[in-house]
């Protein structure tokens, strides 16, 4: 399976603000199927890289390849376009739109119609705006909001929003999906309910790359773990390599304590 | 498992539900009131009301969409209705063009303005939107009063009357049963876009520029879109009005004149097409029943503003439609 | 053709002053609240207005003319209250939609108190044009000027030295600190309101004489004051100032040497060549937008 390759490549990846360096000389592989994750400390990176991997930001220098494609310099409709999907951290969900318009929105990628189409209603998209509130509908229910379909969203509890948007991402059926916290501010019912579903998605072949700080979280899902510190990366391997790193433990704590044992991202759970 | 649900404030929560589902249902009751008003209308100044009142709403119809929608502003469509008029009437009296030819092509000339002007102009937002669209619509009026060897200058122009398969359509009764029907046409096409892979482009436009980006909706390409739509129904209103009228002046295409549109929308509601045709019949047939209050037009057509944007913001029909849906659940 | 160019550039600086006025009144606003003020050139035309009123009514113009500016810093206030502050957290279409409510509500009340007629200010000092290299200036036009420029160093002194405009700066630069460090912003909002009404009275107490004024004055100078503040780079000063100028000079120079039917379109073309080319205007507009 690592023979193969990979489905994201990137390499020398670079961002910067102004001074502030968010990322610096990047190079990450995601393999297909695997559920990837990247944690560090605030102000890592991590929102940043994610930005970059869905076009929102423009990367100084490096290189995106999806499945091959250069990605570097592409709108974000493309990169869309490519087959990658994402959450966002900070909820954007369509509050104007009930459960189900932000999930068929989802699927604009392969629902768009001309202006004409539109307008006059053709049999050829009454038929397809039905099987895409179908498609919509299947999706909820993946996802476990089955019962919200007609609820406006702007109604709906934070756990469920956070399930929402997945939901939405995944409506373009994309090749990749980035999830960028999508356990925070949920409680732990809630967190293992996002667990298993990313458990699912990942068995039924979605590439996930999740940028997390629930530990539990990660260290139950992830195939693979890269940790960012400062813009750049400071280990990677699987959930029991990365626990077990000198130099991830004193990242997340400072050199020569006690407490190790207790505080380490992996400790608990290696 | 509830928790604090998440309020937001500006992007209004679309109630259309219950306004416009099911949208034939709701079509089917605007067919019925515009049939069914003339048993109402005892004088020919009723039925010319009432046409002023449809033609309002056509373009308010559009430019709900692109307000209300797309979330998008813009303050000088009243030139596009203008343009609408004088084209026609210009096409038709000085290049002898028919005028069941030269209504359309107009509309179409305008479109085609309106998608020349609308790339550089969205890519704005907020304010500058606002100013750039102001902007244009003060340009296209000042042209309209200068340019009198085309237009008639200030004093407008004599546009000739409707030839439909030979027949002149002259008159408020006809007119009246014309406009409406241009009305439900206009209301069915743009009922028909909101419930479309595209009108859900708009409104996840207004809902979330980025996040509908990432979806992979290509946010320029739908609102210049809607732009365009808008705009064409507004030529059309325009240019419908200005044979009706027989007349037309620049004042059509002037600041003001734009912003009574806009109040229109706003007042009788964001995202609701039923809420453009209640906006405009509300603040078209006002003034005409309080003759009293001619000298406070203005004052009061402020205050409404005013008064809508700070307590409903959402316009009247939502709000309305949202007690309504209280009241039942 | 010296004396032609003296003269539109006379009368271009003058209106030009005008225009920066009414600009400072847009750029102080946005910067306590990022909202366009619509109903700035209200504010222009109401000084005007009661000038003219109550010279009319016999009061001499040493009060006429600052009581004419409490009126008009009075309905600022008022409608800050009233019409702003209740929809403070809408969104900037909203805010807009309301600015130009409010200024058709006051040019509907202005025709209902003073009807639909021109109604003018005596020049402050003489009538009496003077003649310079050929062109010929109205004695006004240097009040003008002069007004414009003292209101300029005023305002400079007011943000640089006092604690109250030191606070108001603040706020344009960061809302949220300027809280944070217990300045009230929407104080700030408040005077800001009241501070751009006065300016923009004061240009039109300084324009009546020359341009008579009317219930319906404030549209084309509010929008063309809007467009100074463009040019010049919303929410930045000097860029009112230099921005109002330069719209002044190539209204002038353009009435005079192209058209003068289209004069009042030059302005509405800047905005646009300002909003599509260069978005930030000559100096560059505050903006704070966060990725």
């Amino acid at each position: 399976m690592n023979a193969a390759a990979p489905l994201l490549d990137i390499r020398n990846l670079s961002k910067a603000f102004g001074g502030v360096h968010a990322i610096e000389g990047l190079a990450m592989q995601v393999q297909r199927g695997a559920v990837h994750s990247v944690i560090g400390p605030n102000g890592a990176g991590k929102t940043s890289l994610i930005n970059m991997l869905s076009g929102v930001y423009r990367p100084d220098t490096g290189s995106i390849r999806l499945a091959g494609r250069e990605l570097f310099g592409e709108p974000v409709h493309a990169f869309a376009a490519a087959g990658i999907g994402r959450t966002f951290q900070n909820l954007q969900v369509f509050f104007n739109m009930t459960a189900l318009e932000n999930v068929m929105t989802g699927r604009h990628l392969r629902d768009r119609c001309s202006l004409f189409a539109a307008l006059l209603h053709t049999p050829a998209l009454v038929r397809a705006e039905t099987a895409c509130r179908d498609a919509a509908r299947a999706l909820l229910r993946q996802v476990g909001l089955a019962g919200y379909e007609d609820v406006p969203s702007a109604s709906m509890p934070y756990g469920a929003l956070k399930r929402l948007e997945i939901a939405r991402a995944l409506g373009a059926q994309p090749l990749l999906l980035l999830l960028d916290e999508p356990a925070a501010g949920l409680n732990a019912t809630e967190a293992r309910e996002i667990d298993a579903l990313i458990r699912r998605l990942a068995a039924e072949g979605t590439t996930v790359v999740l940028v997390e700080h629930n530990m539990r979280l990660v260290m139950e899902v992830s195939d693979h773990i890269f940790v960012l510190d400062h813009g750049r990366k400071l280990a990677e391997g699987t959930p029991a390599e990365v626990a077990a790193d000198a130099r991830v433990i004193e990242a997340y704590l400072g050199t020569g304590s006690g407490h190790e044992q207790e505080a380490t991202p992996g400790a608990a759970y290696a | 498992m509830a928790h604090a649900t998440v309020t937001v404030s500006d992007s209004p929560v679309a109630v259309r539900h219950w306004a416009a589902r099911p949208r034939v249902g709701g079509t089917l009751v605007l067919a019925a009131v515009v049939a069914l008003a003339p048993l109402l209308m005892r004088n020919n100044y009723a039925y010319d009301v009432a046409t002023q009142v449809a033609l309002n709403a056509i373009v308010c119809v559009g430019l709900n969409l692109l307000i209300g929608y797309a979330g998008q502003i813009s303050l000088g469509h009243a030139g596009f209705f203008a343009l609408g008029g004088y084209g026609s009437a210009i096409l038709a009296t000085r290049y002898g063009v028919p005028v069941w030819v030269s209504l359309p092509l107009a509309c179409a000339l305008v479109g085609g303005l309106a998608f020349v002007i609308g790339r550089p102009t969205l890519r704005l937002k907020g304010h500058t939107l606002a100013m750039a669209t102001l902007g244009l619509g003060i340009i296209i009026s000042i042209v309209l009063s200068t340019e009198d060897r085309w237009t008639g200058g200030p004093d407008g122009m004599a546009v000739p009357p409707l030839v439909l398969f030979g027949w002149i359509v002259k008159g408020e009764r006809i007119w009246y049963w014309l406009a409406g029907g241009a009305l439900l046409l206009a209301v069915w096409l743009a009922l028909n876009l909101i419930e479309s892979p595209t009108g859900r482009a708009l409104r996840a436009l207004h809902g979330s520029e980025v996040a509908s980006e990432t979806l992979g909706i290509r946010s320029a390409r739908y609102k210049l879109q809607v732009f365009v739509l808008s705009a064409v129904f507004a030529a059309v209103a325009g240019a419908l009005t200005a044979h009706y009228a027989g007349f037309i002046t620049p004042a059509k295409a002037s600041f003001m004149h734009s912003v009574e549109l806009v109040i229109m929308v706003v007042f009788g509601g964001m995202a609701s097409i039923f809420g453009a045709v209640v906006g405009a019949a509300v603040l078209t047939v006002l003034p005409q029943l309080l003759t009293v209050l001619q000298d406070y037009e203005m004052m009061v057509f402020g205050a409404v503003l005013v008064g809508t944007m700070v307590f409903f913001p959402q316009g009247i029909v939502p709000t309305l439609a949202r007690w309504w849906a209280r009241r039942w659940s | 053709m010296s004396g032609a160019w003296l003269q539109f550039i006379a009368s271009g600086l003058t209106a030009g002053a005008i225009y920066a006025l009414v600009a400072l009144g847009f750029s102080i606003i946005y910067n306590a609240s990022t909202a366009i003020n619509f109903a700035q050139g209200e504010f222009v035309m109401i000084g005007g207005m009661s000038a003219a009123t109550l010279w009319a009514s016999g009061v001499p113009l040493a009060l006429a003319l600052p009581a004419a500016i409490g009126a008009a810093v009075l309905v600022a206030l008022i409608v800050e209250k009233v019409a702003i502050e209740p929809a403070r957290h809408s969104g900037t279409v909203t805010l807009i939609i309301i600015t130009i409510g409010v200024s058709l509500f006051l040019r509907g009340l202005a025709q209902v108190v003073w009807g639909k007629g021109v109604h003018r200010l005596p020049a402050f000092t003489s009538e009496a044009p003077i003649s310079f290299m050929g062109a010929t200036i109205l004695p006004q036009s240097l009040w003008v000027l002069v007004g414009a420029a003292v209101a300029v160093a005023a305002l400079s002194a007011f943000y640089g030295r006092t604690l109250m405009g030191k606070a108001m700066l603040a706020t344009s630069y960061n809302r949220l600190a300027a809280q944070l460090v217990g300045i009230n912003t929407r104080g700030v909002l408040f005077a800001s309101f009241g501070l751009a009404a006065a300016l923009g009275a004061l240009g039109g107490v300084l324009i009546a004489p020359i341009a008579f004024t009317s219930y319906d004055a404030g549209i084309m100078l509010g929008l063309k004051g809007f467009a100074a503040a463009m040019l010049g780079g919303l929410g930045s000063f000097p860029g009112a100032v230099i921005g109002g100028i330069v719209l002044g000079l190539l209204e002038g120079l353009g009435a005079g040497f192209v058209s003068s039917a289209y004069k009042d379109a030059i302005a509405f073309v800047v905005i646009l060549a300002v909003l599509f080319l260069m978005p930030g205007g000559i100096l560059g507009a505050r903006n704070s937008d966060r990725v």
